[in-house]
């Protein structure tokens, strides 16, 4: 088996094949619990947690499931993770669990999961595929925050708020707000909000792509330069 | 008959987008002469804070673009679209309202599409729109003509509220802002009262509301000089205002207490303006002759649905916007007959 970079299955992760930017994946929740930074997050790591689990699982018996039914064997593992992770939001993040609602079991329809556990870890070893599921969720997490924040703030001119529903009644005086005066754009807490708002960051990411490729191809014709015999 | 037809060169009618957008301004003034009559200065004040923002963003886009702006913005299609938007706004909405759906549509509806004539979207009506879902409020309280509330509004008031907000009237602001004539029917058919009992109120005249039929008239005055000119094809407006008038009598015909007089949709709200204006908008629209008429029926048929049963009083947005998604697909099926193909040679 060819050497595993690790390396760059986390900057795949996080950047280059980012599932939410880059495969376009898992949209629906993306859509439609970004309307604040917390549910985002808290969606977010629900989804990683399900996705760190079946792929670790996925990979362990991948020498053991056969080809033909390795799809609904998937299916049972990342439903009984996420039926996991739902008891455990309903016990310890109560409020999060009823804001976050359909959602949450919804996870198991997450085609980053499923993807995940086809083309990477049936075919890679448990480590590999622990650190590639960690990455490709912290990678959407990171899509979710930020369009979470994104909407929240144009929205309703807040930032953080019911931090409380996930991180404890101390971070109840987290939230930022821009005061009363702020009429929130309401367009941004709606679903054209989250289209707007992704369509930007897809953008976003390319540009800077675009930049720091140009950078790069500068920097070799410079080296080229420099090495070259005159 | 025999016609004569000359070689070769042919006179060119030297038709250029600006020239277009020009014509469509001209037609644009009585009408604006005309809300600025009945609404007072705000209307004149919200065309310019709208095309200064227009011109504007469009200057900064095409900048980041890479390109020379200079072009894009002379072709006055912006301008057209800033002077659509502040039309459908109330007169003293706050200012950086009126810059956010300014902003946005030059902005995010067409420049990022890829400017004049990429856009899949009206940019105008996608505008309203978003104004319309993110400020409700301000957006549904329109001022009342000055025949009702007897208080033309001055151009330091209009600055001063559009500027400062509401409060700088006082109790002004109570007298002279009001429901829209499509909003008051609205409420009062939800009361489960009835259209004779509804039009005893003051607030009508002899078809839509007093002072509204007459803004009704005045764009329709220029629409027709659009049609004159050859600037827009009758095919749209003749089948969107057809279509609502149908639909609208058949269904005051079965129940003329809870469904007002067909001619009560025509002149109130937007819809000569968006019938002759903003439905034929060249770029969005359904470019097929056949294509043309299924197309404006569908935005009348919308208008009313919408109107009768939908959340929001006026509808002639939305419709907009519904069938400029449509508009692809209607043409698709109505190619012309190429000249010498059989009817069913083409798919």
């Amino acid at each position: 088996m060819a050497e595993i970079d690790y390396r760059r299955i986390v900057s795949d992760g996080l950047w280059h094949n980012n599932q939410a930017l880059v495969a376009l994946l898992g949209l629906c929740p993306l859509m439609a619990v970004t309307n604040t930074l917390v549910n985002g997050l808290g969606l977010g790591l629900a989804t990683t947690a399900v996705l760190l689990g079946s792929n670790v699982i996925v990979s362990a018996i991948r020498h053991w499931v056969r080809a033909e039914v390795r799809l609904p064997v998937f299916v049972m593992i990342i439903a009984s993770l996420v039926t996991a992770v739902e008891l455990v939001m309903h016990a310890w993040f109560h409020e999060l669990y009823l804001i976050l609602g359909i959602f949450i079991p919804l996870i198991v329809t997450n085609c980053t999961i499923i993807g995940r556990a086809e083309a990477f870890a049936s075919r890679n070893p448990v480590a590999a595929s622990a650190l590639d599921g960690l990455s490709m969720g912290l990678g959407s997490t990171a899509v979710l925050v930020v369009l979470g924040g994104m909407r929240e703030f144009i929205g309703q001119g807040t930032l953080f708020s019911g931090a409380h529903l996930l991180f404890g009644e101390a971070a109840r005086h987290w939230e930022l707000s821009l005061g009363d005066g702020y009429q929130g754009l309401l367009l941004a807490i709606l679903p054209p909000g989250a289209f707007i708002g992704l369509g930007f960051l897809i953008a976003i990411k390319n540009i800077l792509d675009k930049r720091s490729a140009q950078a790069a191809r500068k920097a070799e014709t410079l080296e080229a330069a420099l090495t070259s015999p005159q | 008959m025999q016609f004569s037809i000359d070689s070769s060169p042919h006179v060119q009618g030297g038709n250029d987008v600006q020239r277009v957008m020009g014509q469509v301004l001209l037609a644009l003034l009585p009408g604006t002469l005309a809300l600025w009559w009945y609404f007072g200065w705000g209307v004149v004040i919200n065309i310019g804070i709208a095309g200064l923002t227009a011109v504007l963003s469009e200057w900064v886009v095409l900048r980041l673009r890479g390109r020379d702006p200079r072009p894009a913005i002379a072709d006055l299609s912006a301008l057209v679209t800033a002077w659509l938007l502040a039309l459908a706004l109330p007169p003293l909405l706050p200012w950086w309202q009126t810059v956010i759906g300014s902003a946005f549509a030059i902005v995010l509806v067409k420049q990022l599409f890829g400017g004049l004539g990429y856009n899949p979207f009206n940019p105008a009506m996608a505008a309203y729109a978003l104004l319309l879902i993110s400020f409700p409020a301000d957006m549904t309280h329109w001022l009342l003509p000055s025949v009702l509330s007897q208080h033309s509004v001055s151009f330091g008031e209009a600055w001063q509220t559009i500027f400062q907000g509401k409060q700088a009237l006082g109790p002004t602001w109570d007298m002279i802002s009001g429901a829209t004539p499509l909003g008051h029917m609205r409420t009062e058919l939800s009361q489960n009262h009835m259209i004779s009992e509804i039009r005893r109120s003051p607030v009508w005249g002899d078809f839509g509301g007093r002072g509204w039929e007459w803004v009704g008239n005045w764009f329709l005055l220029g629409g027709l000089f659009l049609v004159w000119r050859g600037v827009i094809s009758w095919r749209i407006p003749a089948s969107m205002l057809g279509a609502l008038l149908l639909v609208a009598g058949l269904f005051w015909a079965i129940d003329a207490q809870t469904h007002p007089f067909p001619a009560f949709h025509l002149f109130s709200g937007g819809a000569i303006l968006g019938a002759f204006f903003i439905a034929t908008d060249p770029v969005t629209a359904s470019t097929t002759p056949r294509g043309q008429l299924i197309y404006g029926a569908l935005i009348g048929l919308l208008v009313f649905v919408i109107r009768s049963w939908g959340g929001y009083p006026d509808a002639v947005a939305f419709s907009v916007l519904l069938m400029n998604m449509a508009a692809p697909t209607i043409d698709h099926y109505t190619q012309p007959r190429v000249f010498g193909a059989r009817e069913d040679e083409h798919g």
